[in-house]
This record gives C-alpha cells, structure tokens and sequence, in this order.
C-alpha cells in the first residue's frame, strides 16, 4: 500500500484566486435564488420570477418572422464552406457594413458609422475588457459614473488589473454626472496616486433606464479632453430608447465637433439588448482612433464572432425593410411595457425615476428603509426575493451611493408574467401597509432577513 | 488635419503599443506577398499559392452534405426555427448541454473512445486562441514562464503573453533526434529558468506537433508528467490535431496517461481543444479548455464570458457531432484524404532530393531545405524563404518563425488546397530545385573564370532574392497559421 505524501496544491495564478469576477455579489446571489426554484406560468406559478435579467425578449417574435421568409434568409448551405472557414479578424465585410447601417439607423441617420472602423467582439462583455486593455495598464484607472452596471467591476478589472473610480451621482439632479463629480473623482484617483486613463459611460444608462442629455455629454467630452484622457461610450441599450430623438450618441457630439478630439472616443455596442441575442455573441468597438482600431482588432483574435452568425446578421440587418420595422416596433412595445410597471407601482405608492429608455425601471423603495443604509436595503432585497419571490437588484450592487433604489427589469418575461409580479408586489405593499396601520410587527421583524 | 491626442504615445497602455501581438515578424511578409497576388487557376495563374495557413479543407463535401440533409441544425430553416428564441437568449455560460455532451463524445471518440471525457468539464473560448489565453491567465502570474519545447507553433507567443503578462520559455529539440523532447533538455531549461529567477509555472506541449506533425510516444507523455510533477508545475496539452493522424503510429492523448497513472497529480493536467483544425471551421470559433482541476473549470468558465461559443454554433456543433454515422464517416474519410495528400508531397520533394521529418499528422510538412541554404544561418534562411516567395512564388513558413534552433527547415502546408493546385506547387518546387542546381553549376564554371565574374553572378542573385515588397507593417488579413 502506498503511502500518501503531502504535497503542496499548485498553485494558481492570482487572478483565478481573486473575487474579482465578483460572483459573490448580491447581483448573482439573486440569479442562483432563481435559478433553484424559476417561476413557470403552469410548472411552477410561486416560484421566483426573474426581474434582475436585463433581457429583451418583447420583439423576438419580429425575428423569428423574418427567419421564416423564403428567401435567402441565412442558410447555412449556402457558401458554408467559404464561411467555415472565414476566420479572418477584420470580420465579414458584408457584417460590418451591416452593423453599421443598423448603428446608423438606430441613431436616426444622425451620425455615419464606417464599416472599416467596426472591431468584432464576442458580445460587449468582451469589448469592455479588450478596451481597458487597450487603453490602461494595470493599476490604472476608469471613471465610471454611479450606478452602474455589476458586470464592469469584472469586465473592466478582474483580468486586466486596472481600477474602476465611481463618478457618484445622486438622485438630487435625477443623477445627472455633473462636472464637479467628474472633478472630484478625478482627484480622489489623483490623491491615491492611480493614473486615470479614461472615462466609462452607458448611455442610455443601465441601471438608470434613461438617456445622457447632450449638454452632458458635451461637459463629459469637454472633461476627458481637458484631461486628455479617453471616452468610452457603451452604447448597447441605443436601440431601446423609447423615441429615437431621445437618444443622443457621442458620435453626433463628435460630428458636430467635426471630429475635433475623435481619437480619445470609443463605442461599444452589442446586439444582446437591442435585438435579444445575448447567446450570439456579438459585440462590437467603434473607434475613431486608426491605433486603437488596429490594436483591438488584433486583439478580438481571442473572442470573434463565429462566421456562421456573421453571416446571418449580415442579411438580416441588411434588410433594411426588416430592420426599419423592427427599431420602430421594439421601441413602441418597449415603451408600452414600461408604462405598464410605472402605472402598477404607482398604484402602491412606488415611484421610479422617470425612464425614457432601457429594458428595465429604477424604483426608489428608500421610504421603506427603516434607516438609509446599505445594510438595510439588503434585508429589504432579501425579504422581497423571499416573500414576494422576485429577483430584482439592490442599488449598492450597482455601486448607488443612496441606499433604497432598485433596478427592475421587464422586458424578459411575457404580459402575463409582469402582471403576475405586479400583483405579487401590490400584495406585498398591502400587507405592509396594514401591518402598519396595526402596528402589531415592530419593522425589525419584518426586514429580518 | 485630424487633432492629434497629445502625447500619443503615452496615450494607450503598454499592451497597446508593444510587440506583444506578434505582427511585426517577418513570417507576415509570406501573407502579405500572398494577399497582395493570391494564386488563382484561371484568373491569376501565377500569383503566390498560399502553403503557410494550416487549414482542413479536404472532407468539405462531407459536411456540407451533412448540413445539406439536416436542416434543423440550423435555427434560420423552417425546420430549426421553432427552437431559435431558446438558443438566441441562451447566454449561460456553461455552454448548452447537449453542445457539451456531443463535444466530450467527439473527444472521446476521436481517441478511440480509450477514454471518456466529462461534459462537466468541457469549458468554451474564444477558439484555441482564446483557450491558450485562459489557461494562461489561470495558471500563471505576469513575470511566470510556461517551458515550450521548439520548435513551436508562432501564435503561442501571442496568446499565452501579450495580455497575460506570462513568458515562453524554450525547451530546444534538434534534428539529430528528430526533434523529440529529451528530459536532458526539459531539466536544462527549468534549470536556465531557475537561474535568472524566473518562475516556472507549467509545461506546453503541442501533440500532435505544429509544425513538425509527429505524435508524442508514450514514453515522451510519461516522461513530460513525471517531469512536471517532479517540478511541481502544471502541464498544458495542445490536442487541437488530435484528428488529423493519419498512419501510424496511433495518437496517445494526455488523457489516456492520466487514466493510466493513478498516482499522477491529475489537478495539474489542462487540455486545449478546438474543432478548427479537425473538423475544418476555423471561422466558428469553436475552443475547448478541459481541466482535472476543478479550481482551473470554474475560473476558466467564468472568463469564458470573454469568448462563449455562439449559441447558433453551438446547436449546430452538437447536432452534427451527436450523429454518430457521420462521425465516424468523416473521421475515417479525412485522415485517409490527408494521408493521400501527405504521401503525395512527400514523394514529391524526395523525388528531388528534398528530405522532411518522417511525420504522421498534421496538415502540414517539415521541409528540410538546409542543403539548399547559402550557408547554416538563420540570415540565409530568410534568403531563401524570400526566393522561394517572390520567386517560385509559394508562401511556406521559415523555421525561425517557429523558433527552431537550427536553420533550414520550413513547414509547408497541403490541407487548404485542392488536388490541381498541390501539382502546380509542387512543379513550381520542382522547377526551382532544377534551376538552383543549373544556378550552382554555372556558378562554378564563373568561378573558374574570374573573380569579377564571380561577384556579378552573386549580385544577380542578390538581385533575385531582394524583396518585391518592403516589410512595412500593413493591416493583417491573417493572424494566425
């Protein structure tokens, strides 16, 4: 019989041993609650229905319709081989014309895309990472306005090393980003001696759901000029604002300025909201920087978009006729949904900032906060996945600097299931509401978690 | 005028504006000459055929025919598109099910179903590249070193550095043994390592080998694990050709020696796969990483973010691979195809005194032109490479670009061809061989004459040998072999 010696583990990198990927956070916490116990209209009507998923599953009906034409609609028969075999990392020129046509129409004809600066990316997630490569070194830093989107703390950090620096913003001004919050962020890296090297903004805003004004993204290109630093703008909900005149791109700002400080200006853009391909992968960087082009493309060699999608995508956005009626109608039933859960949460006294755009509304449930704390609004989460069994996200999350805003989205599930959800939350705030008239619970019992 | 970002230079990282991508090397010349004039039968003749891209183009027909009789792979048919919501918002990132169920078949299959594979363990990138790059970032810290037995396939430079901050470190094989990893050059290698202070974090290995396309012996295996666990570091396996071998001796995987050895630190065992050059589609995208380390499953899973696999692909993938008639069809049909093919170039350069590595896989040649050089150094290997491009007009791959520590030998590439242009390559070679043979004997009787004589012979040649295209750097079609 052998003997066993004790070896040591080999060791892994620190990346792998680091927390970065930020799996722990509440964000991901809430997906795993689903996860175990998923409502389903008929399987399973008390579990857990998922409102923490920024999907956009409201226009796939349009797409499966356009799939279903006779027509060349992306056989995979067709010139398979030559597809197959097309690894070439500038991506399908029919692709990147298509993609910017689509980029074009979504802002209205308002900015021109060429398709030689279009970089392919498997989805945003991708192209977020390979542009903080691009454009810090680690322990450098991005600025990145509050809330924001989880997923960039691990996209933006875990494996490039570089830091994130929040540009905090409040509800006093409907969290606009204010030049003196860019200031000051931009100070508190320069007291902790981290190099700041660009700017992250999502416009429209996730979690906000509402667009950047033009005179702030003027002030915002004015700063990082000043700086001389970059912009990164991730684009990827332009195609779900409301109204195509509410959204205002960088790129027109950059136009109007007829290119004046271009080079510092990135976009990032995907079709897994607009469009509801999130397992297609595709992502995409816009520069006006030849450099950053050229780099980034060498760099999408470890995450291209599989030729076989390229190919698809190139006919369907081609078809100007399909997406001409898609924009218009994904807005339309966008815009009709969020009315829906406005009006539902109004009925019980929720208010939510005033959204124009996005697949998902930011509610202010401070006023059920015993304290205004982040520990305090965890219960509060807590209690609301386990009571009323919906999954949304806690402001802290998304890095919100006051506690009680919550990100709802309503765009993954069907009529039925949001009408399900908003009676859950009218039970709840009914309960709530007698149990405060009574006075019998004391709070604390009620946000123990 | 465009305003310029001040100090442009100090503008993007140090990624951003070192050498790191690789690009810079000479080895793109071959592309670049091949791009600006690519060969074409009827319309452009005479234009540079492409043997520097390892591709599988020889069992096409098969897939399409498969594609062509199954059209509920593909969610844009009739038949398909019933299931296309459910694929289109599936971003899970361990992958569909049933895409990793057919993969972990296919693996286990294409090793003569000698081992299985767990489905569980099957975790997706961004192809090869993008596996590499992972495995990378798991394993090893910026400033550690992997050991990579030479010669080696030109990308591993790219993937496993330019981002991770990690270094290669070679393990040099000759030619006086057929290039084969000895331990004497493992151990010289960790040693070298050892003494500059580096770290040594795992050991890659290629096999079936780019560019030699020989398989390692199992004695080569067991000695590459026992070395690695006698070091404590890790061992990544490179199986992306593991279907293209196409006579004996049979491929052994890393797999089967892990099966094989109880006593072996299994958590220290990484492989890389990828349906490029097996199957032949480069352009999906299709990269596989498969730990015994858990640890390593979970945290590569959660940078596969960075690269998942089309859902699209993947329904496609596991349609085709769970169907069993057909993978067999293909496997046995494409390794006999690319045996025919091997054979034929390799007869074909013996029959003019043009000897390669007696290899066995691979969609590739090891040519040995080292008689052919001016003289045994590296300056004259870029000499003759540039001849033979620009004049017999073949983009081959010199040695150097795969870091081979002897000068002479060039992969040369026969899979992303059909069988008419192979000939017109090989007549090419032939051709050039002939007139290189009169060349030396003419020269010899200048020699006899004058020495002037001689040095204008010599600058004719310089004459021929000087490239038609400056080596500036241009956009890359192709960044990989």
């Amino acid at each position: 019989m052998t003997i066993e010696i004790e070896r040591p583990s080999v060791g892994l990198s620190k990346v792998a041993v680091s927390e970065t990927h930020c799996e722990k956070s509440p964000y991901f916490a809430g997906w795993r609650a689903y996860d175990e116990n998923p409502y389903d209209e008929l399987c399973n009507p008390s579990g857990v229905i998922q409102m923490g998923l920024a999907e956009n599953q409201v226009s796939l009906d349009l797409v499966e319709k356009y799939l279903q034409k006779p027509a060349d609609n992306g056989s995979t028969t067709v010139g398979f081989r030559e597809n197959a075999l097309f690894q070439d990392y500038h991506g399908l020129q029919a692709f990147r014309k298509a993609m910017a046509s689509f980029m074009e129409q979504i802002r209205g004809g308002r900015a021109k895309f060429d398709p030689d600066r279009v970089v392919i990316t498997a989805g945003a997630t991708a192209a977020n990472e390979l542009l903080t490569f691009i454009l810090a070194d680690p322990g450098d830093a991005m600025l990145i306005p509050t809330p924001y989107y989880p997923g960039f703390d691990r996209d933006l950090r875990w494996r490039t090393g570089a830091n994130i620096v929040p540009v905090h913003c409040d509800s006093s001004n409907d969290f606009d980003i204010t030049p003196e919050a860019l200031e000051a962020a931009y100070r508190e890296a320069e007291s902790k001696n981290i190099k700041v090297r660009g700017m992250l903004i999502t416009n429209p805003s996730n979690p906000l759901g509402i667009t950047i004004k033009r005179s702030t993204l003027e002030d915002i290109l004015d700063f990082v000029t000043r700086k001389n630093i970059h912009l990164v703008s991730d684009e990827i909900f332009s195609g779900s604002a409301f109204s195509s005149e509410d959204f205002v791109s960088v790129a027109e700002i950059v136009e109007a300025r007829n290119y004046e400080d271009s080079e510092r200006v990135h976009i990032v853009y995907s079709l897994s909201k607009d469009l509801g391909l999130p397992g297609f992968r595709v992502g995409t960087i816009y520069s006006y920087n030849d450099k950053v082009v050229t780099t980034a493309r060498r760099m999408s060699s470890f995450t291209l978009i599989s030729s076989q999608t390229q190919h698809l995508l190139a006919l369907m956005l081609s078809d100007k006729s399909f997406t001409e009626n898609y924009i218009k109608t994904n807005r339309q039933r966008l815009k009709k949904r969020y009315q829906k859960i406005i009006d539902g949460l109004k009925g019980v006294g929720i208010e939510c900032l005033r959204g124009n755009a996005g697949l998902f509304c930011w509610m202010n449930l401070s006023s059920l906060l015993e304290k205004p704390t982040k520990e305090q609004e965890l219960a509060l989460w807590k209690l609301i996945l386990h009571e009323v069994k919906i999954n949304i996200s806690p402001g802290s999350s998304c890095h919100c600097s006051e506690p009680g805003w919550f990100r709802v989205c309503f765009a993954n599930m069907s009529e039925q299931t949001l009408e399900v959800a908003l009676r859950r939350i009218h039970e709840f705030m009914d309960r709530r509401n007698n149990v405060k008239s009574f006075d019998v619970y004391s709070s604390d019992q009620l946000f123990s978690s | 005028m465009d305003h310029m970002l001040r100090n442009e230079e100090n503008l993007l990282s140090k990624i951003a504006t070192n050498d790191g991508h690789g690009e810079n090397s000479a080895y793109f010349d071959g592309w670049k000459a091949y791009d600006a004039d690519p060969y074409h039968p009827t319309k452009n003749p005479n234009g540079v055929i492409q043997m520097g891209l390892a591709e599988n183009q020889l069992a096409f027909d098969l897939v399409q025919e498969w594609v062509r009789n199954n059209p509920k792979a593909s969610i844009c048919t009739a038949e398909g598109v019933d299931d296309f919501k459910d694929i289109a918002i599936y971003q899970d990132y361990h992958g569909l099910p049933e895409f990793r169920n057919a993969v972990a078949r296919f693996m286990g299959r294409v090793r003569g179903n000698r081992v299985r594979f767990d489905p569980d363990r099957i975790v997706m990138s961004g192809g090869a590249t993008g596996a590499q790059e992972t495995l990378a970032f798991c394993l090893a810290d910026p400033g550690d070193a992997f050991l990579v037995p030479t010669p080696y396939y030109p990308g591993n430079d790219r993937d496993l550095t330019w981002r991770t901050g990690v270094r290669l470190l070679h393990v040099v094989c000759e030619s006086s043994n057929d290039f084969k990893i000895t331990r004497h050059a493992l151990e010289s290698a960790y040693n070298k390592a050892q003494e500059a202070n580096i770290r040594v974090k795992g050991l890659l290995l290629n096999n079936p080998s780019n560019p030699l396309g020989t398989v390692l012996d199992r004695e080569a295996l067991t000695d590459s694990l026992a070395f690695t666990n006698d070091k404590n570091i890790h061992l990544i396996c490179d199986e992306i050709y593991s279907a293209t071998v196409f006579s004996q001796p049979d491929f052994i995987s890393i797999a089967e020696i892990a099966q094989e050895n109880v006593n072996c630190r299994r958590d220290m065992i990484h492989i890389v796969y990828s349906l490029s050059k097996d199957l032949g589609f480069p352009g999906f995208r299709v990269g596989v990483v498969y730990s015994y380390n858990d640890t390593v499953v979970n945290c590569a899973r959660k940078m596969s973010s960075f690269g998942l696999v089309s859902t699209q692909t993947q329904r496609l993938i596991a349609l085709m691979l769970s169907d069993d008639v057909f993978v067999d069809k293909f496997l046995s049909e494409s390794v006999k195809r690319l045996g025919t093919r091997h054979g034929f170039l390799s007869r074909g350069l013996a029959q003019v005194g043009i000897g390669s590595l007696n290899s066995n896989a691979g969609l590739y040649c090891w040519m040995d032109l080292r008689r052919l050089l001016k003289e045994p150094t590296f300056e004259a290997e870029m000499e003759l490479w540039r001849v033979i491009i620009n004049e017999v007009k073949l983009n081959v791959s010199p040695g150097a670009s795969f870091h081979c520590s002897e000068p002479g030998w060039f992969r040369v590439c026969f899979a992303n061809m059909d069988d008419e242009t192979m000939r017109v390559a090989l007549g090419r070679i032939h051709k050039f061989v002939a007139q290189k043979k009169g060349g030396e004997a003419s020269s010899r009787r200048q020699c006899r004459r004058s020495k002037l004589e001689i040095s204008l012979s010599f600058r004719r040649l310089d004459e021929i040998m000087s490239p038609h295209h400056s080596p500036m750097s241009s956009p890359m079609v192709r960044a990989r072999t």
